[in-house]
């Protein structure tokens, strides 16, 4: 069992205890806690079950690097799932349970996986569940889905508030250990304005665990004196709990903080997000110890000999009363004397190398200690506990030669450089033989816009591991990056460090070396997604030479914790099953962010209100006191329809139709794209802009223009008025005023620059307003001011004046077919012209009307929309809407791909009017089905319904649709399927349902 | 994440305010070229592993379009200046040379 030592941790303060929960049981843990620490100091080593097989896990690490003790932390609107007990700070009253188990985590009828485990090899599930392809979607998909992922999603609105927050500095250092601290004492020394982060809460990383001397002092006390001393500094601003999450082109890093989640009752923002941009980063991000690959390696109890050595001298906890060391290197006896000096057993070290020695070794042997030299682990003992371990030879296949009792396996394989950071902008790596480990080469860095390197790696994750080299690698990075970004002070000098001499490592990708099959199948590379040596080695039978294929075949790496434990040692087994040098296989690619960032962080404010910015016209007040039914379009929100009390939307729609056919209508057009077009050469312009002949306008006078892209395709249409000799006021769709004003400036700026023409978005300075219906006229003239009549003001004219003393533009075109007037006044007057127009028309029972009856109205006159008629592959010719394009003019946008062999087919689907022969309503995007089949066996089709509605003024459904050669087939009735119902047939008539000769608009 | 500056501003504007505009100096084919120089003209496009010229409109900014002379690995800047011309500067052109001696501006339209 792991306990609490009557010794406190570094970190823990025994006489604060703090209360928590896990899957239920109240438990207790004290001040400087993590989850993880607080769990073995209650005898909790079981934390989880493994993703597939559902085998018992525990807690392997102590940093960022866990890949086991994932837990559901929190409650309802706090809840969030696959949290790291190791990096999760123990407050009082925490509620964490594990995940991935049912019924309970000490009893999980899922462990049958493990039986079956055999049958379950990499690539099973693709394998498996490809054929019979009927049985996917309602057989194998919903039992995969609910296998699927460890953790729970949260079922409520996240409660926390986010932010993101914009830092401009010149060095960024990443990593508060002593490369940190001494990169950023030299490149603040030097002047530079510098950030350094340190992911924990702690300072001085591994240092002072590991009991180095530097500058004559204990690590610990020389990492105070040096955050003193950059405290001191004006220049440098120091962050913990903050993570160098990604680092991205040009010197774009970003960086998470965790402000409240050890606190979460205080106030502010619990994560923020820092978007930085930097001359210069220093990644001072340390190494990860690797697992070693021997049977029985994720038994609850085997750890990594770092962590065993953490949880003892930082949180003063026990993982075990008897210790067996599993290593191929040095630094393990580090851990080995830690666990003596606390009282503890250490039961043996077993070292694979032949003849250890050096400093750390004597010390070792001095304490007592067995050493098992050339020995390897043969395999754990246990069911879901290590209860002893077997060692063989390292060399050979395993046979046991003895059995040795104890509780923890404290495992180390090496260090591997944390070069995330390094390889996330681009940076290369070589592999070092001496520590058999990929670190970052510095003669291949991520560039920056100045074409030199920007990142600079340092210290351990520079593959520097020895403390003194460790910090005159980190003085040099400082000093470098300072120098670089033009500081010029004194950067001083580097520290430097006293330690235990090294012997070198030796390489053990498996153990023992020649471990038989069933050894092999039991030895576990990447504990989260359970994969193992053997499923590995099965990749690279079957033909997954590519690293990066057989991350993706065995998920090997593919976990939330990204293949930090199992990256290197998943590699090193392929390499030997291809009979390859490890470099020659390479690396995965390494994707931030480092480790994983909650979603509020990435979204920052941006959500509900703030999420995107609302437009509103300024008669949106008026629209939400009278009780819209809102659309969104674009960034707007437009009203849908008006409903009254009790009433429908569709009967509200209904409503409003009729009242504006019969009498009169009020339609708030104000966020019509409206941008004025002015200079010498407007004229020219806007002929290359629209299809049709815009320069033959004369003032005075609206033509409707259609303008489509160098493509071919319709990108937007709207009435174009020529206000006078050198200006047009052109009006664009709702949703395309910002990219059809777009449109037009790279055309004058990037092609015709030479051109005198200004174009200004106008749109939100005016109030638009369509008054619409045979009233309308009069209604009018009731206002007064303006001469409106038929003689002064006719059909696609427009006129300048006043209407009851508020300066207006009234323009003469329909939408709707009706006798209609959209006028634009000053936006300031909108919402008081609105009103007048209200009170004017009362005698005519006037209504405002919304979108929906725009729509229904228009179509009802066969009048297309953009994005309803045209999809990006529409052309006008398609629309019948020959009329529009001119054949005098040797130019526009889109003129030379309309020639095109495909654009000019006469077999293409091209507009008409739909009735179905039972007047029911056609449902929108139906296909209509040709005879026989297409070459993957699908129905063929001949045509689509772009928009369908109930006609009130017909009483029936009425459709526009794109169908082959459908002009040419008027009165042919076809066919459209619904999805669970039958065929609607239809019977292609003219678009034009109403008002064919355009009578009632041109009185 | 690109940092690019304005010739027009001189702002150094971050990728979020910019809106890319692909492959520059393109020339125009209108009514009247064969097919195959409309294709090239609208679809093809240089895609070097290397050495680019683009157009950036400064979107969330002045408005302006521009041009930028970038490495596409390296990431490198050589320089950006106004959309209003067929070529890029000398300056601009010497200093890709720098890196990469036999560098030639390409030709228009692909």
């Amino acid at each position: 069992m792991s306990s609490r030592l009557s010794h406190g941790g570094r970190f823990t303060n025994p006489s604060k205890r703090l209360e928590f929960r896990f899957n239920g049981k109240r438990l207790q843990g004290v001040e400087g806690d993590t989850l993880a620490s607080a769990l073995l100091a209650n005898g909790q080593m079981l934390v989880g079950r493994s993703f597939k097989y559902h085998r018992p896990r525990g807690i392997v690490a102590s940093g960022p690097e866990e890949p086991n003790a994932l837990v559901n932390l929190g409650a309802g609107a706090r809840f969030e799932p696959n949290q790291r007990a190791t990096t999760t700070e123990l407050f009082d009253g925490l509620v964490a349970r594990s995940q991935n188990h049912w019924p309970s985590l000490e009893f999980d009828v899922g462990v049958i996986n493990a039986r079956l485990s055999r049958f379950l090899p990499a690539g099973f599930y693709y394998k498996m569940f490809i054929h019979p392809r009927p049985l996917w979607k309602h057989l194998y998909e919903p039992f995969i889905r609910q296998s699927a992922g460890l953790g729970q999603a949260p079922k409520e609105p996240d409660a926390d508030g986010y932010e993101h927050l914009y830092a401009h500095v010149d060095v960024l250092v990443v990593g508060g250990g002593i490369a940190g601290l001494q990169a950023a004492l030299a490149a603040g020394r030097a002047g530079a304005e510098v950030l350094l982060i340190e992911q924990s809460p702690h300072w001085g990383g591994r240092a002072p665990v590991d009991g180095v001397m530097i500058d004559g002092e204990e690590a610990g006390d020389w990492v105070n004196d040096a955050l003193q001393a950059l405290g001191k500094m004006t220049n440098v601003t120091l962050r913990d709990r903050c993570m160098g999450a990604g680092i991205y082109d040009h010197g774009y890093v970003l960086c998470y903080e965790r402000l409240t989640d050890h606190d979460p009752d205080a106030e502010g923002p619990r994560h923020r997000l820092w978007r930085v941009r930097t001359g210069r980063v220093v990644t001072a991000t340390g190494a990860i110890e690797r697992p070693l690959s021997f049977a029985g390696n994720d038994l609850p109890g085997v750890m990594l000999a770092s962590a065993v050595r953490d949880y003892i001298v930082n949180y003063g906890v026990s993982p075990g009363d008897r210790t067996v060391l599993v290593t191929n290197n040095d630094d393990a006896y580090r851990t080995a004397l830690a666990v003596h000096e606390a009282g503890l057993t250490v039961s043996g070290i077993v070292d694979a190398r032949a003849a250890p020695e050096g400093p750390l070794v004597q010390a070792a042997q001095e304490a007592g200690i067995a050493i098992h030299a050339g020995r390897a682990v043969a395999k754990v003992k246990g069911m879901r506990r290590v209860t002893g371990v077997a060692l063989s030879a390292q060399a050979g296949e395993g046979a046991v030669l003895a059995e040795i009792p104890c509780d923890v396996v404290a495992m180390s394989g090496g260090w591997s450089p944390v070069v995330h950071l390094w390889s996330h902008a681009g940076g290369k790596l070589i592999w070092d033989d001496a520590s058999a480990a990929f670190r970052p080469d510095a003669a291949r860095a991520p560039t920056g816009a100045d074409g030199a390197g920007f990142v600079i790696a340092s210290g351990c994750a520079n593959g520097a591991f020895e403390a003194s080299a460790v910090l005159a690698d980190a003085f040099e990075a400082g000093a470098r990056a300072a120098a670089e970004v033009g500081a010029t002070g004194d950067p001083g000098k580097a520290a430097t460090a006293e330690a235990p001499e090294e012997e070198p490592l030796q390489p053990v990708w498996m153990m023992p070396e020649g471990a038989s099959a069933a050894l092999r199948r039991k030895a576990w590379l990447d504990y989260q997604n359970d994969v193992k040596v053997s499923d590995v080695e099965l990749a690279a039978r079957e033909g997954f030479e590519s690293v990066e294929h057989t991350k993706r075949y065995t998920t090997l790496g593919m976990a939330t914790d990204q293949g930090k434990l199992s990256n290197i040692n998943g590699l090193a087994v392929l390499s030997q099953a291809l009979g390859e040098d490890i470099p020659n296989v390479g690396t995965t690619t390494f994707r931030p962010p480092y480790t994983p960032i909650s979603m509020g962080a990435i979204g920052g404010e941006a959500r509900g209100e703030l999420f995107q910015p609302l437009r509103r016209t300024p008669i949106h007040g008026w629209h939400e006191a009278h009780g819209a039914h809102w659309e969104p379009v674009g960034h707007w929100r437009r009203p849908y329809c008006f409903p009254r009390d009790g009433e429908s939307v569709a009967d509200a729609v209904t409503r409003e139709i009729r009242q504006t056919r019969d009498s009169l209508g009020l339609l708030d057009a104000s966020t019509l794209g409206k941008i004025l077009v002015q200079g010498p050469d407007a004229g020219r312009f806007l002929d290359m802009l629209y299809t049709n002949m815009m320069s033959s306008l004369k003032p005075g006078r609206c033509r409707y223009g259609l303008m489509c892209s160098e493509n071919g395709f319709l990108i937007d249409d709207g009435v174009v008025a020529r206000l006078s000799d050198d200006a047009f006021l052109c009006h664009t769709t709702t949703g395309g005023a910002d990219r059809i004003h777009g449109h037009m400036e790279e055309w004058l700026q990037t092609e015709w620059w030479d051109w005198k023409v200004w174009t200004v978005n106008l749109t939100e300075q005016y109030a638009q307003i369509a008054v619409v219906g045979p009233n309308a006229r009069k209604a009018l003239e009731k206002l007064g001011g303006m001469d409106v009549s038929a003689e002064a003001l006719s059909f696609m004219g427009w006129a300048e004046g006043e209407l009851g003393g508020i300066p207006a533009r009234v323009f003469r075109i329909s939408f709707s077919g009706e006798l209609s007037f959209e006028i634009a006044v000053p936006a300031g007057r909108g919402l008081e012209f609105w009103e007048r127009l209200l009170e004017a028309g009362a005698e005519f029972g006037v209504m405002p009307y919304g979108t929906e009856a725009l729509h229904v109205m228009r179509a009802e006159k066969g009048f297309i929309m953009i994005g309803d008629e045209t999809d990006g592959t529409v052309i006008p010719q398609d629309l019948g809407l020959h009329w529009a394009i001119s054949k005098k003019k040797d130019d526009f946008l889109g003129k030379r791909a309309q020639e095109r062999s495909h654009m000019t087919d006469p077999a293409r689907w091209r507009l008409v009017g739909l009735e179905t022969v039972d007047g029911s309503v056609l449902p929108d995007g139906a296909y209509a089905v040709a005879e026989g089949l297409n070459a993957t066996g699908q129905r063929n089709v001949q045509g689509r319904v772009t928009s369908t509605y109930y006609s009130p003024t017909l009483d029936r459904g009425i459709a526009m649709g794109l169908v082959l050669n459908g002009p040419d087939r008027i009165g042919e009735v076809i066919a459209f399927p619904t999805i669970g119902g039958a065929p609607v047939a239809a019977r292609i008539v003219n678009p034009v349902f109403y008002d064919p000769d355009g009578e009632k608009q041109n009185v | 994440m690109l940092t690019l500056t304005c010739p027009y501003c001189g702002v150094a504007a971050c990728e979020t305010e910019l809106a890319p505009g692909g492959e520059a100096h393109l020339e125009r084919f209108g009514p009247g070229s064969s097919d195959a120089d409309f294709e090239a003209y609208l679809f093809l496009r240089q895609n070097p592993h290397g050495v680019h010229i683009e157009r950036w409109r400064h979107a969330m900014g002045c408005g302006k379009w521009f041009h930028a002379v970038r490495d596409t690995v390296t990431m490198e800047v050589f320089g950006t200046y106004p959309a209003q011309t067929y070529g890029p500067p000398e300056e601009i052109v010497a200093k890709v040379r720098e890196r990469h001696p036999d560098w030639q501006v390409p030709e228009g339209g692909a």
